[in-house]
């Protein structure tokens, strides 16, 4: 279909216009009708009638200009727009689609609005700024007290895993519905805090929209190296440099010059530090359907090994209850591979004992490209295991 | 004096992931697509001066005939020092694979029908998409990676199909299907995307046969 438009100037042109509208047979779709001399006319010609219409105007002489060349085609573009993004603003946390990928700026807007919506139970902290000098913000989930034990949740700290961040705004939501019916998580924020950061590694986050779907570390620049990134699972202090992470700038594990010379790392190393009292601490990838117990760097098995597999053994059955999505358990090592200055291993060494990794859906099929229906349903199960752990943390306090 | 190995364990996983790109060249075409739905068992028997052997036990999934699954055992060889040579995989499929004898005939006729050689990018794309028709190239592509996966597969790598970044027919005087793929294959371990071009022929009757493959120089 094109769209033709059409200025009569004289009476005769006007006229030749209007007959156009008596021929039904071509069914045309005036956009703008004729009105009058000099007065646009906007017509929807389908492409078997384009010949005729421009047949009839030429033939009185009656010039047009093609406004839209191919009406189909844009109608498709603006439907794989809005499909692929819920591009339409939402005007609530309610109207938010969870069931798409979105853009830094919407999650940011998302957290925004639900703070909004619950400021007595939701508050965002910034805990610093990226390397391009992006906010990293962290949602907190309370009911009062002050200091109280808490769980921390991160995801999208690998930029390319794309569902990990989808499934946190879908965590934040969840929690401020299980506390507004008093069910699920209403029970836990009794005694505890949740602490959710879904954009960890945004500089990352932004790449992967703009640039390459498949980048995975930050974005910062060393002196000296020849190459962009830092694997933020690689650059804490845990083993930090060791097998298991290479010392090249230019690979996707490269650990970085130092220990927590990423902003993006050290900003969660602080806030741990000054919190002091994280009891659970959960970090989220994918994929692998794996949920994973230090540790990653060391074939030495952690003091709480048995303990944290039975746990890990109960999250994995509620998780797989929902929709029969199967996961493997067991430490980094034994069940992945080496990995060395890994997040957990960390938090584990500084008395976080409840320190778990989930890989996401799926097992290579789509991986890293996991199509956006399956959000819901991977946060949805996710959740389930998540559960599993903060109450076992909440009822094991040390 | 082979070992039994837990499946959860990731030597395992690594040996079957060979098994299925084997299992992919071999059987796949643009209307069957395997996966693996599980490792049933695993063991491996270390033959000194020859390599290390896994003996599994597979359960496939056809992703077009998701209500049934298929059995079969795999033997997967690691040669000593396997920097040179693939993996010797040795397969055994325990009863019939699907039929695509339609979908295959339907496929060939509308390709070779194309006036002009079919060209697409980005498949899945980034939110995971795959437009209907594309899915037959999509399933070729696996078949294509397959034979990368199995021929550059060590016990310290375990490979997937990442992304098809690009694909082009380019008709031939004979009977075969050219597709000319840019496929990304995603590392585990190292966690490299890396870009490798594979040529791939494809006929109903002769099934798919790989004439070249390269990686791509990594982007500077």
């Amino acid at each position: 279909h094109q769209v033709l438009r059409v200025l009569p100037q004289s009476d005769e042109e006007l006229q030749t216009v209007q007959e156009l509208q008596e021929l039904e047979h071509l069914q045309l779709d005036f956009w703008l009708a004729p009105r009058g001399l000099g007065l646009p006319v906007d017509i929807r010609v389908p492409f078997p009638s384009l010949q005729a219409v421009k047949a009839h105007l030429e033939a009185a002489g009656v010039s047009y200009s093609i406004m839209i060349q191919d009406v189909q085609a844009l109608l498709d573009e603006e439907r794989r727009e809005m499909l692929r993004s819920g591009r339409q603003l939402p005007l609530n946390t309610n109207t938010f689609n969870y069931e798409a990928y979105h853009t830094i700026d919407e999650i940011y807007n998302f957290m925004d609005m639900l703070v909004a919506e619950n400021p007595n139970l939701v508050s965002k902290l910034e805990i610093g700024r990226s390397t391009e000098d992006r906010p990293l913000y962290v949602l907190k989930f309370s009911t009062g007290g002050t200091k109280r034990p808490a769980v921390w949740i991160d995801t999208g700290i690998h930029s390319r895993e794309w569902v990990t961040q989808a499934s946190g705004v879908w965590f934040a939501k969840k929690i401020v519905e299980d506390h507004a019916n008093n069910e699920g998580v209403a029970s836990i924020l009794e005694t505890m805090d949740i602490f959710l950061e879904i954009v960890t590694n945004p500089d990352g986050f932004a790449f992967t929209q703009t640039t390459n779907r498949m980048w995975r570390k930050t974005r910062s620049k060393h002196p000296g190296n020849l190459c962009v990134g830092v694997d933020p699972n690689r650059n804490w202090d845990a083993g930090f440099g060791e097998a298991g992470a290479s010392s090249s700038s230019c690979s996707e594990t490269y650990h970085g010059p130092y220990a927590n010379s990423e902003p993006e790392v050290k900003s969660i190393v602080d806030f741990v530090k000054s919190h002091g009292n994280i009891k659970a601490f959960v970090s989220i990838h994918s994929y692998s359907q794996l949920l994973l117990y230090p540790y990653g760097y060391t074939y030495t098995a952690v003091p709480d090994q048995q303990e944290l597999h039975e746990v890990s053994a109960k999250a994995v059955a509620a998780l797989s209850s929902l929709y029969g999505t199967q996961y493997k358990y067991g430490s980094i090592i034994t069940t992945i591979y080496r990995a060395s200055g890994g997040t957990i291993d960390w938090t584990y060494n500084q008395g976080i004992k409840y320190s778990f990794t989930f890989e996401l859906r799926d097992t290579g099929r789509y991986g890293f490209l996991l199509p956006a229906k399956q959000i819901v349903p991977t946060a949805e199960e996710t959740w389930l295991a998540l559960k599993v752990i903060m109450e076992h943390a909440r009822d094991n306090l040390y | 004096r082979a070992m039994e190995l837990p499946p959860s364990l990731f030597p395992a996983a690594r040996a079957a992931a060979v098994a299925l790109g084997y299992l992919r060249y071999r059987r796949g075409g643009p209307g069957r697509g395997l996966q693996l739905r599980e490792l049933r068992s695993a063991r491996r028997q270390d033959i000194d001066d020859v390599g290390h052997k896994y003996y599994l036990e597979l359960e496939l999934e056809d992703v077009l005939d998701k209500d049934r699954t298929v059995s079969c055992t795999a033997e997967v060889l690691y040669h000593l020092g396997s920097k040179s040579s693939a993996p010797d995989v040795q397969l055994t499929v325990q009863g019939e694979l699907r039929s695509t004898e339609e979908a295959d005939k339907e496929f060939y006729t509308r390709i070779r029908s194309l006036e002009k050689e079919l060209v697409a990018e980005n498949i899945p794309d980034s939110h995971g998409n795959v437009p209907p028709e594309l899915e037959p190239i999509l399933l070729l592509a696996w078949a294509a990676s397959g034979y990368v996966i199995w021929q550059n597969s060590t016990e310290n790598t375990k490979f997937h199909l990442a992304q098809v970044k690009h694909v082009k027919q380019v008709k031939r005087s004979d009977e075969d299907l050219q597709f000319d793929y840019v496929v990304l294959l995603h590392e585990m371990v190292s966690q490299e995307v890396l870009p490798w071009q594979v040529t791939l022929l494809w006929h109903p009757q002769r099934g798919a046969r790989v004439s070249q493959c390269h990686q791509e120089p990594a982007p500077g």
